[in-house]
Formats: structure tokens, C-alpha cells, sequence
């Protein structure tokens, strides 16, 4: 899923200061289940950005509330006349459903009240580990299913490199090397002979480096006609 | 031969070869980079010019290599994958070749996060086993990464960097010859401090015949004081130097002289690794010493082929 934080509570403030009506508007979805911009964490953004606004003596109201997701349209479209009462929305959703939003009815002023970090998944209560860039070429199946494009972070595809030691990259002791994860597993099904293959160069333009990308699937359009 | 550089001619001749390391300077000033140049130049076979070394900025690779080049010297380019994507890379390499540099020495890189401008976007286009594969595509196929043809021929030679220090060592050999088919015909390897460990790697890899196929430069620095051993064991990546070691030079009167004999000892126990070809000297912020080493560990003089 995508994994966002919420942006220091100044930094929204700064944002919100010009306007008098504001709605913070919670997701539930991804950013939701991460615990970042969900109903509760919508609340909270809403409490502690009015205590915020009173302390500097800046008039207008604060309200909040979710809806299911902010990157799909029927969503948006069911509490539309709502959301066109208010001067600013400070979306708790990702980068997405702030773009969403915009794009859908563009009469809207939406500011991020969250930093979207990464695709991943909680390796325990309150820790989120990236997994996937979104390269649009998978490689897990030559890698044992450890991806070295998000996990190495030089995105070697013949690793490891020499900055490997005991099993930690050397950017940092708090990530694992992934190369050596990839090495171990391979040996631990006895295939470790799948590295003496020297992977070609990555072909990037299938990821964001060939500019942004729209995933067309005719099978499911819907024909609109003449 | 490949290039015909002074480096592959000593490498050829079987005498046992000395590289030294040139650091460019955070500054556009390079006197003080041909002052070292000048002062080794009798003393090694070639010279290794960094690529923003830690990932600090400094004068280019390719430009100190013109300019030992227009000294009469030789330098080995040291190209990493961080700061460059395959077009700029080629393009690199290309004129490197037009300026009459003759060796390319592939490298991943350090991590840009180290260095002085930690915020800037790695590239990491390709890795330095396909920098390495393309380089030797381009020269011996005559076609670019992307299967363009070049215009005319090229021929550089070609080295790689192990480190025997780093993990999962058992895998480090099979990357040796990972790199070995890739296009290297030399490896310096990271700085050894551990000599154990390195004889271990040495055993692993002539058991695969691989020393035979590929020449092996040992790579040495001398340490200057305690201060900079403990700062290398904890902070440059990719180093290791035994608690033992570090305890000597702490137990010596004269650190520096200490340190210079541990250098030099390691140079001798090297030459006596059956399939080690040679040494490559790091001496980066004491270059004036790499005479004296030379000539203590009895590489002097330098063999003319």
C-alpha cells in the first residue's frame, strides 16, 4: 500500500494561514490503514491546527471530515457541494488524492497535509518498510523475490557491491543489504549459480525516467460511443 | 595488447606492478596534484585518478588525466555509476580516449549521501559489472551500450575494483570472476589490513585459476596516525582493520613510522601471494611517502618496458 507521514503541523499551518475557511479531509484507505491521514488522524490534524490558529489569534473556522478515498471520483463526487463550501482542503491522502481532487474539479484549492513516502508494507505496529518503486519491469522473480531496485540503494542488479559488511548497506547500519538477503535466499534453495549471469542494463524507460506514465487497458475501457 | 599503456606493458612483462593514487582537488587548483604527481612519477606504473572520491566534489577525473597526460605521465580513470548515466558515461569515455588516456578503472561509487552534497539524486543508471560489460562491448563489438555502432574503433584497458573485506565473502570471489567476464584485465582491490582474511580470498581464488586470468593489484595505504586508523575502521565504507592492528600502532612510540612499516610489510607479505600481481598504493594526504615505500619494500626502480 502507500505510505505517507503527516507534514509537521507548522508547515500545514503556514499553508492554512491565508484562508478562514478550511476542511481538513481525512482518506481511509491506504493512508488510513498507515495511520497517517485517516478519520482519526484527520481529527486530531483538525484539533491541534485550530489551537494553532486560536494562539495566533487568526480568525475562521477548521472542520473535518474522511471520506473512502480521495483518488477516485465517485467518492469525491458524493460530498462535491461540501467540499466547494470551503476556502482550503488540506488532504490527508497521498500525493495522488491531491492531484485527484484538483484534476476532477479544479475550482478547488487542496494543499498536502501529508508527505507520501513510499509503497510498502508494516513490518511491525508503527514501522513501514518500502518494497516497490513502481519501475514498471519487475524483477523479483530473477532476485528470489527481494526487489534490489527498491531495497539496494544504488538499485544494483549484479550485487552486492563492495560497501556490503555483515549484512547492512553502507549508507546505513539500519538497512539490511539487500544483495545479501537476495544471496542468502538464493543459497538457501540451492541456486546461488543464478548470480553468475551478468544482468544487462535496466531498460528505465518503462519507469518514471520515460516520463509519466498512463496504464491504458482497453479490455476494460468502457465505450463511450460516437 | 589491448591499449598498449605503460600499465598493461608492466602487467604483461610479469614484474610485479605498482599503481599509485592521486586525489583531485575541491578546488580548480591542481598544483599541488602535479607537485605528486612529479614527486611518484619515478616510483609507479600508472596513476589512479579519483572520481569524487566519498562522493565530494572535486575537479574531474577525465581533466587531471589530461593534464598527467600532457605531463607524460599515465593515469587510470576512475569512473564511477553514481554521478553519470550511460549517455554521459560513453560520452566520458569517448573523450578520455581523445585525450590519450589509456586505462578505465569501473566503480560503483560511493553512497552520494556521504559526501557534500547528500541531497543530490544518485544516478546508478547502470552498476559497475555493466559499466564494466559495456565498456568492453564498446571496445572489442565497436558498438555503444544501446547497440549504436561507433564511428571509429576504440581501445582502452580495462580494470575493476574488489573488495575482499566486504560481505557475504564467500560470495566474493565469484564476483571477482563475475567481473573478470564482465571485461576486467586488472582489479585493485580495497585497502588490506587484514591480511588473513585477504590470503583466504587469494586461496579461494587461484583454487578457480582466476589469478591467472586476470591481473591482481593488492591495494595498500599507509596509516599516518591512531587517529586516522580508528577514523578509517568506522567511517570509510568498505574498510576493515583489525582490532590488533590498531593496537600496534597505538602501543608504538612513533605512530607514523609504525604505520609506514606495517605498509610496508604488507607490500613485502604480498609479493609472496602466489597470483598477486601487484600493489596499488593509497597514500591520499601523504603522497610524498610513496617513494620511500617503494623503495623500502624493493619495487625500485621501476621496470621500463
Amino acid at each position: 500500500m502507500i505510505i505517507a507521514e503527516r507534514k509537521p503541523l507548522e508547515e500545514i499551518a503556514a499553508m492554512a494561514a491565508p484562508y478562514e475557511r478550511i476542511c481538513v479531509l481525512g482518506c481511509n484507505t491506504c493512508v488510513g490503514v498507515c495511520m497517517a491521514g485517516g478519520e482519526k488522524e484527520a481529527e486530531e490534524t483538525a484539533a491541534l491546527l485550530r489551537i494553532h490558529r486560536k494562539k495566533e489569534n487568526q480568525s475562521g473556522a477548521v472542520e473535518v471530515f474522511s471520506i473512502e478515498r480521495q483518488c477516485e471520483y465517485e467518492f469525491i463526487d458524493e460530498v462535491l457541494e461540501k467540499l466547494k463550501s470551503y476556502d482550503l482542503i488540506v488532504s490527508l491522502a497521498c500525493g495522488v488524492g491531491v492531484q485527484t481532487m484538483i484534476e476532477h474539479v479544479p475550482s478547488l484549492r487542496v494543499v498536502p497535509g501529508l508527505n507520501t513516502t513510499s509503497m510498502g508494507y508494516p513490518t511491525e505496529q508503527g514501522v513501514w518498510a518500502e518494497r516497490c518503486l513502481g519501475c514498471g519491469d519487475c524483477v523479483l522473480h530473477l532476485t528470489m523475490g527481494i526487489c534490489p531496485i527498491t531495497r539496494c540503494a544504488k538499485s544494483i542488479l549484479n550485487g552486492p557491491c563492495g560497501g556490503s559488511a555483515e549484512g547492512k548497506c553502507e549508507v546505513s547500519e539500519d538497512i539490511e543489504c539487500a544483495w545479501q538477503l537476495i544471496h542468502d535466499r538464493l543459497a538457501s534453495f540451492g541456486r546461488i549459480s543464478d548470480l553468475t549471469e551478468i544482468q544487462p542494463p535496466k531498460d528505465w524507460s518503462s519507469s518514471h525516467h520515460g516520463g509519466p506514465r498512463t496504464t491504458v487497458r482497453e479490455d476494460v475501457r468502457i465505450d463511450r460511443g460516437e | 595488447m589491448i591499449a598498449g599503456s605503460n600499465l598493461e606493458k608492466v602487467i604483461n612483462s610479469g614484474n610485479f606492478v605498482v599503481t599509485g593514487e592521486l586525489g583531485p582537488p575541491k578546488s580548480a587548483d591542481i598544483t599541488q596534484l602535479k607537485h605528486h604527481a612529479e614527486e611518484m612519477k619515478n616510483h609507479v606504473d600508472a596513476f589512479n585518478i579519483t572520481d569524487n572520491q566519498t562522493a565530494i566534489v572535486r575537479t574531474s577525473s577525465i581533466a587531471c588525466g589530461a593534464t598527467l597526460v600532457q605531463m607524460g605521465l599515465e593515469p587510470i580513470i576512475q569512473i564511477t555509476v553514481r554521478d553519470r548515466n550511460r549517455i554521459c558515461i560513453q560520452s566520458d569515455v569517448l573523450g578520455a580516449e581523445a585525450l590519450g588516456m589509456k586505462n578505465i578503472l569501473c566503480l560503483s561509487g560511493d553512497h552520494q549521501i556521504f559526501g557534500n552534497e547528500g541531497s543530490s539524486k544518485g544516478v546508478y543508471d547502470i552498476d559497475s559489472m555493466q559499466l564494466l560489460k559495456g565498456l568492453k562491448d564498446m571496445r572489442d563489438e565497436n558498438r555503444f551500450m544501446g547497440g549504436d555502432e561507433l564511428e571509429a574503433p576504440i581501445s582502452y584497458y580495462l580494470g575493476a575494483v574488489e573488495n575482499p573485506f566486504s560481505d557475504p565473502f564467500e560470495y566474493r570471489v565469484d564476483r571477482l570472476e563475475k567481473k573478470i567476464n564482465a571485461g576486467a584485465s586488472f582489479i585493485q582491490t580495497q585497502c588490506i589490513f587484514d591480511l588473513d582474511r585477504f590470503e583466504k580470498w587469494m586461496e579461494m581464488v587461484r583454487a578457480r585459476g582466476l589469478h591467472k586470468k586476470v591481473a591482481i593489484l593488492g591495494g595498500v595505504t599507509p596509516i599516518k596516525s591512531l587517529g586516522a586508523a580508528r577514523y578509517m575502521k568506522n567511517n570509510v565504507s568498505g574498510i576493515t582493520i583489525p582490532d590488533q592492528l590498531i593496537e600496534r600502532i597505538k602501543g608504538a612510540e612513533k605512530k607514523k613510522v609504525e604505520g609506514l612499516n606495517v605498509c610496508i610489510e604488507t607490500i613485502q607479505r604480498l609479493q609472496e601471494i602466489e597470483g598477486v600481481a601487484g600493489v596499488h598504493i593509497m597514500a591520499i594526504a601523504w603522497e610524498e611517502i610513496v617513494p620511500e615505500i617503494v623503495e623500502r619494500a624493493g619495487l625500485y626502480p621501476r621496470p621500463k618496458v
